[in-house]
């Protein structure tokens, strides 16, 4: 099957710390891969340097086969390869409606529009108010940003990436911080992703990971430990050894 | 129509009629100030020309977050492209002269976007302070276009369409001001609502984050230089054609700085709030500096400080979230 997605021996150390170390990785479309790891293993640093927010010492990133490496962030995400925030980050004055829109617009090319408002855009509303429904965000479609809680703020995270239209899709830990009894409602946004669109999921809580992924990365120090499936990853050795360790040390520091 | 549609026209509504008490409201303080002011429409006109500047200063701080004090760079440049048509390629058309300073205000904003953007926060600043300088020094040394220090004369402007004379009183260009300001009002209302000017209040707040959603700030904010530089140009102009002089202190650092001041004292981030600043601040100086022409600058300085210490969001802000604060609690 061919793949959308290649990364190809990654490397990167910031002032002498390797924090990625030669991460090779394939995805085709519908892909469910987690990516998981100790804190600190390098998993954001990973998403940086795939989306171009960071540079890597080497390797290379491919997208449906085109080399992107030396392509900046903006002609990436143009490309296809949207990612989300580990903290959210949105526009506190503005509504969900305006982030989604926002992003539509932009992906149809029409954000840098000098007249008329998106309000008066049917198009752009009805389908604004798709996709904030499906996430159950319809109600507050209209609410400033900063009135919302926590958990609808990472749905609407999710929303803004998927308005995109991405075939390459990267969470990174979409239900940090979501209070236990909100973060079905991530789940199920997660369960509902199109089908043909390659995700890889940053995740903690190991629940969701399984009922998430077909396959699981495991990341420790920046290395490639594990690269299977969810039922063989809790029989591994060398997963099972990296997490105790961090475990162990982040007893030792409590 | 479902319920949505009428929230949405409900909503549009409301923005609509947001506009129109925008549009009275400059009408109605143009009526009061012709009453009020019958001889001294320059000073009115002086501030609608400052107001223009003050607007486009807020496009660029406001708006998109850029830090600058060279702002009057586009706004001399306006008035000395309007004054140079004039007094050396006999064009006094005064709609042809107002044509000129848009150009030059938005090529002077392309050229100062592109320095300016090229660094941020600090750095950001000493390079619009330097920009200023440049364009001050430029304009001092080619004397033989500018008239240097003595200031550029000789700019007669033609009666406006044919037919309204720009008299002694100031009447044709105090009128042909506040048009030009709603022309401008108006249009950078719609701009401001419209998906570019979301990109940019997006970029304001995070532009990471608008790059994540594959948007380019770099172009968006040369974009709104351009036309900040446009708007800045307007104001130039009817400097220009209004006093019939154009001198290097409409190219100058301090210009730059009260203009900043202006739109602070006002409120950044909204046209309401730049033309309040500028109105307040215009006629607080003209008023105390004639009561007290040896402490006024002292006044002007208290005031600053009482408005930043006690409504941080600028005069219009405070007053807008107070009022919006009390329906909010009445529904
Ligand atoms: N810009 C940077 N400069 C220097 N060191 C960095 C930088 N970014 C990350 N690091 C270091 O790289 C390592 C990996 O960080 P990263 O954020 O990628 O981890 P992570 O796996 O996402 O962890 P978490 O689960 O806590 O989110 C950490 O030791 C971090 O301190
Ligand atoms: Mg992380």
């Amino acid at each position: 099957m061919s793949t959308v997605f290649d990364v190809l021996n990654l490397k990167k150390a910031f002032s002498g710390l390797t924090v990625t170390n030669d991460v090779s990785l394939s995805m085709a479309p519908g892909d469910r891969v987690a990516l998981i790891g100790p804190n600190g293993a390098g998993k954001t640093t990973f998403v940086n340097l795939v989306t171009g927010n960071l540079r890597p010492d080497s390797g290379e990133v491919r997208l449906n086969g085109e080399t992107v490496t030396k392509i900046d962030a903006i002609g990436r995400v143009r490309r296809g390869l949207v990612r989300s925030f580990q903290v959210t980050r949105l526009f506190q004055e503005m509504t969900p409606a305006e982030h989604v829109a926002l992003a539509i617009l932009q992906r149809d090319g029409r954000a840098g529009k000098m007249f008329g408002n998106f309000l008066s855009m049917p198009d752009v509303m009805d389908e604004a108010g798709v996709l904030l429904t499906k996430l159950g965000l319809r109600d507050l479609m209209h609410r400033k940003v900063s009135e919302i809680a926590y958990g609808q703020q990472r749905l609407l995270e999710i929303a803004m990436a998927l308005a995109l239209k991405p075939k390459v899709l990267l969470l990174d830990e979409p239900a940090a911080g979501v209070p236990q009894s909100d973060t079905g409602r991530i789940e199920q946004a997660l369960a509902d992703l199109p089908a043909d669109l390659a995700v890889l999921m940053i995740e903690h809580d190991m629940d969701l990971v399984f009922r998430f992924a077909k396959r699981v990365i495991v990341l420790a120090a920046g290395t490639i430990i594990f690269d299977g499936s969810p039922a063989d990853v809790t029989k591994d050795a060398a997963v099972r050894e990296a997490y105790l360790g961090s475990y162990a040390n982040a007893s030792h520091a409590a | 129509m479902n319920t949505e549609t009428v929230a949405t026209t409900a909503r549009q509504n409301r923005t609509i009629g947001r506009d129109l008490i925008g549009i009275g409201a400059i009408i109605a303080a143009a009526a009061i100030g012709y009453l009020l002011f019958p001889d001294n429409l320059a000073l009115l006109t002086r501030i609608i020309a400052i107001a223009l500047l003050v607007l486009s200063l807020d496009l660029v701080t406001g708006y998109c977050g850029v830090a600058t004090l060279g702002h009057a760079a586009l706004f001399g440049s306006g008035a000395y492209a309007a004054g140079i048509a004039a007094a050396h390629y006999g064009i006094t058309d005064p709609l042809l002269m107002t044509l000129a300073g848009i150009l030059c205000g938005a090529i002077a904003g392309l050229v100062c976007g592109l320095i300016i953007l090229r660094a941020h926060g600090l750095p950001q600043l000493v390079l619009s302070i330097s920009l200023i300088y440049l364009f001050h020094e430029f304009a001092n040394k080619a004397s033989s276009w500018t008239g240097g220090s003595d200031g550029l004369s000789g700019i007669s402007p033609d009666p406006l369409f044919g037919r309204f004379e720009f008299d002694l009183w100031g009447q044709t260009a105090y009128v042909f001001g506040v048009v030009l300001l709603l022309a401008v009002f108006i249009l950078l209302r719609f701009l401001v609502r419209s998906p570019f000017g979301m990109l940019c209040r997006g970029i304001k707040e995070d532009p990471l984050r608008i790059m994540a959603m594959g948007a380019s700030p770099k172009i968006a904010l040369i974009k709104m230089y351009v036309i900040s530089g446009a708007v800045a140009g307007v104001g130039g102009a009817l400097n220009a054609i209004s006093t019939q002089v154009v001198g290097l202190d409409s190219l100058s650092f301090t210009q730059s700085a009260e203009s900043l001041v202006m739109l602070v004292l006002g409120g950044t981030g909204s046209l309401f709030g730049a033309l309040t600043g500028t109105v307040v601040f215009m006629l607080f100086e003209d008023y105390v500096s004639a009561a007290n022409p040896f402490h006024w600058l002292t006044m002007v300085g208290a005031l600053l400080i009482a408005v930043v210490l006690f409504a941080p969001k600028g005069l219009y802000g405070t007053a807008a979230a107070f009022v919006t604060g009390r329906l909010e609690k009445r529904t």
